[in-house]
């Protein structure tokens, strides 16, 4: 039988605000343990916790840039549950009225373009982390972490393979980014992933038992957490089993998900409205203000791009794949280098030496304004295009000024016509053969000779001065 | 007649973690039911085109500014706790999450 995949997920953000959600407590992920805390996120009797208005703002924010309605009234509720992970044996959530609901996101994928129903996206307090190292007996709990504003958003179950996911956590990453709320650094937990899944036959509606698959570290392991997921479900069905409707971990080094059983059978929250939260009422004045503050979003900074500064679509979706890369050409182009040229090295090379060092474009020694200054001593002459590449290796080692470099290793570019000349007569003088072969009309010959003039020069030639005199002097002989 | 079975209370029970003796299941199977036909009284009334009150308070919108203060200082923190190294509050290992 031929099944598709269901797929809904659920993404959980820690939103950059400095303090956290209900008290003034900092949101530092890297404090020693235990010091970020205070009576209401330790969970003490008798606190009174009050809504940071960053949270409030900045979700709506994710929400208009989700296309959601924005609920006018809103509330927190208590969500109640056990777990060593929240003093107050209570998470304040979001249930029945989320701020935000009935939204969509596009993604794109082999040419086509689909819409990924949002469900809702509500606030609530991240809990406190829970370390196992400590000894056989005990379990750590730090509540640096407890209370940080988060952020749940929950889709449709619109999408129909692990590659759709993959798409769709990838446009949210980059949405989220631009709107400058999250770092989504999901190696520090600040972006989590939980995807549900299930199978059904092709064709029919009903939608068959899910698995939840959680605690997935990448974007990445989340596609390959779903294929697997497809491809156990399929087996269970048609050896006559029935998929037990649990929550699974994902092994990424064995490649497996695997059961997680769960102390608490049943997930019976008897969530109640917060009493000591009042309402949150976004009128439409707030919306709109918070609207027209919006930062440009990738769609629009794409469109843009091809636009303003003549990039194929392709080049455009990859410079806005990321903020920071759509900033930094930017600001390349904005320190003189024309786009173009801009936006080949930045693709091309200067993401190869990323690639290959591992390294995050924010941490780059090589800045904007010293790319624009190297683009620009090609343009002038300065140097070829070609020693450029050997430029920018430097320059990427050691964040030095690309015209000290090229001064202090006499990398400028020979376009002395007369010294060009002397060096064109000799290596012709050196090279029978392939002049013979050249006149007979053998053009590869002349590949052959350009590359002993730029040999002769060390690469210094001036490519477009060595190629005219060389036909010169070849017609001359 | 009791809306509410045995089984109700122990279920609640186990979901506060409260252990109950018999005396204390039969007290609460009486309490709880008259809880809820209390609440079939107010059903009486007739609430058409009566908002629902959906929080206790009439106010709303009341925030904090998103401006960091001053924390605890750890020693202080892990002051009334059970248990705990003097870096984190100690809890008897948490098994399910290994």
């Amino acid at each position: 039988m031929e099944y598709e995949v269901v797929v809904g997920m659920e993404v959980h953000v820690e939103i950059d605000t400095k303090s956290k959600v209900f008290c003034a407590c900092s949101t530092n992920f890297h404090a020693p343990p235990n010091t970020n805390v205070c009576p209401i996120c330790l969970g003490m009797p008798g606190v009174l916790p009050v809504l940071n208005r960053g949270m409030v703002e900045a979700t709506v924010a994710v929400g208009l840039a989700l296309n959601c309605t924005i609920s006018r009234w809103s509330k927190m509720d208590r969500k109640n549950y056990f777990y060593p992970d929240l003093a107050k044996n209570y998470q304040i959530s979001q249930y029945d009225l989320p701020l935000c609901h009935d939204g969509w996101m596009e993604i794109n994928l082999d040419g086509t373009t689909k819409r990924i129903g949002i469900t809702r996206a509500h606030m609530e307090e991240d809990t406190a982390r829970n370390v196992h190292t400590i000894g056989v007996a005990e379990s750590g709990v730090d509540f640096n972490r407890c209370g940080v504003p988060l952020l749940e958003i929950v889709t449709e179950p619109d999408i129909r393979s692990a590659q759709e996911a993959f798409e769709y956590l990838t446009r949210l990453k980059q949405l989220l980014q631009y709107l400058n709320v999250s770092d989504c650094n999901m190696e520090e937990g600040s972006l989590r992933a939980e995807a549900n899944i299930s199978i059904r036959p092709v064709g029919t509606e009903k939608f068959g038992v899910k698995t939840e698959v959680k605690n997935v570290a990448s974007f990445s392991g989340v596609q390959k957490a779903i294929d697997y997921e497809i491809v156990r479900q399929r087996q269970v069905l048609e050896e006559g089993g029935t998929v037990v409707q649990e929550t699974r971990g994902w092994d990424a080094a064995k490649g497996v998900t695997f059961s997680q059983r769960s102390k608490e059978s049943a997930h019976d929250y008897r969530y109640f409205p917060e009493p000591d939260l009042v309402p949150v009422i976004v009128d439409e004045a707030w919306e709109k203000r918070i609207r027209e503050s919006l930062p440009e979003l990738p769609r629009a900074r794409k469109q843009r791009f091809q636009d303003s500064y003549s990039l194929k679509p392709y080049d455009a979706g990859v410079l806005t794949a990321s903020k920071a890369m759509a900033d930094y050409f930017e600001a390349v182009v904005t320190a003189g280098a024309q786009p173009k040229p801009a936006a080949n090295w930045i693709m091309v090379e200067l993401q190869a030496l990323l690639t290959e060092h591992k390294q995050e474009l924010e941490d780059c020694k090589v800045t904007s304004a010293s790319l624009a200054a190297m683009i620009g001593l090609i343009d002038d002459g300065t140097i070829s295009g070609k020693i450029a590449k050997d430029v920018l290796i430097e320059m990427f080692d050691s964040g030095r000024d690309p015209k000290a470099i090229v001064t202090e290793k006499g990398l400028v570019q020979i376009s002395d016509t007369a010294e060009l000349e002397q060096i064109a007569r000799d290596v012709l003088a050196a090279n029978a053969g392939p002049v013979a072969d050249f006149k007979a009309g053998k053009e590869k010959a002349f590949g052959f000779l350009v590359g002993q003039m730029m040999k002769a020069t060390k690469g210094k030639g001036n490519p477009k001065i060595v190629n005219d005199i060389l036909r010169n002097a070849l017609s001359r002989v | 007649m009791a809306k509410i079975t045995k089984e109700d209370v122990e279920y609640v029970a186990g979901l506060a973690q409260l252990s109950l003796d018999e005396a204390a299941r039969e007290r609460l199977v009486g309490e709880m039911s008259n809880i809820l036909s209390y609440m079939d009284k107010l059903n009486e009334l007739d609430t058409s085109g009566i908002e629902p009150m959906m929080h206790v308070l009439d106010i709303s919108n009341v925030y904090r500014d998103d401006v960091v203060g001053p924390s605890l200082d750890r020693e202080t923190a892990l002051m009334n706790a059970p248990k705990s190294d003097g870096e984190y509050f100690l809890v008897p290992r948490i098994l399910d999450q290994e």
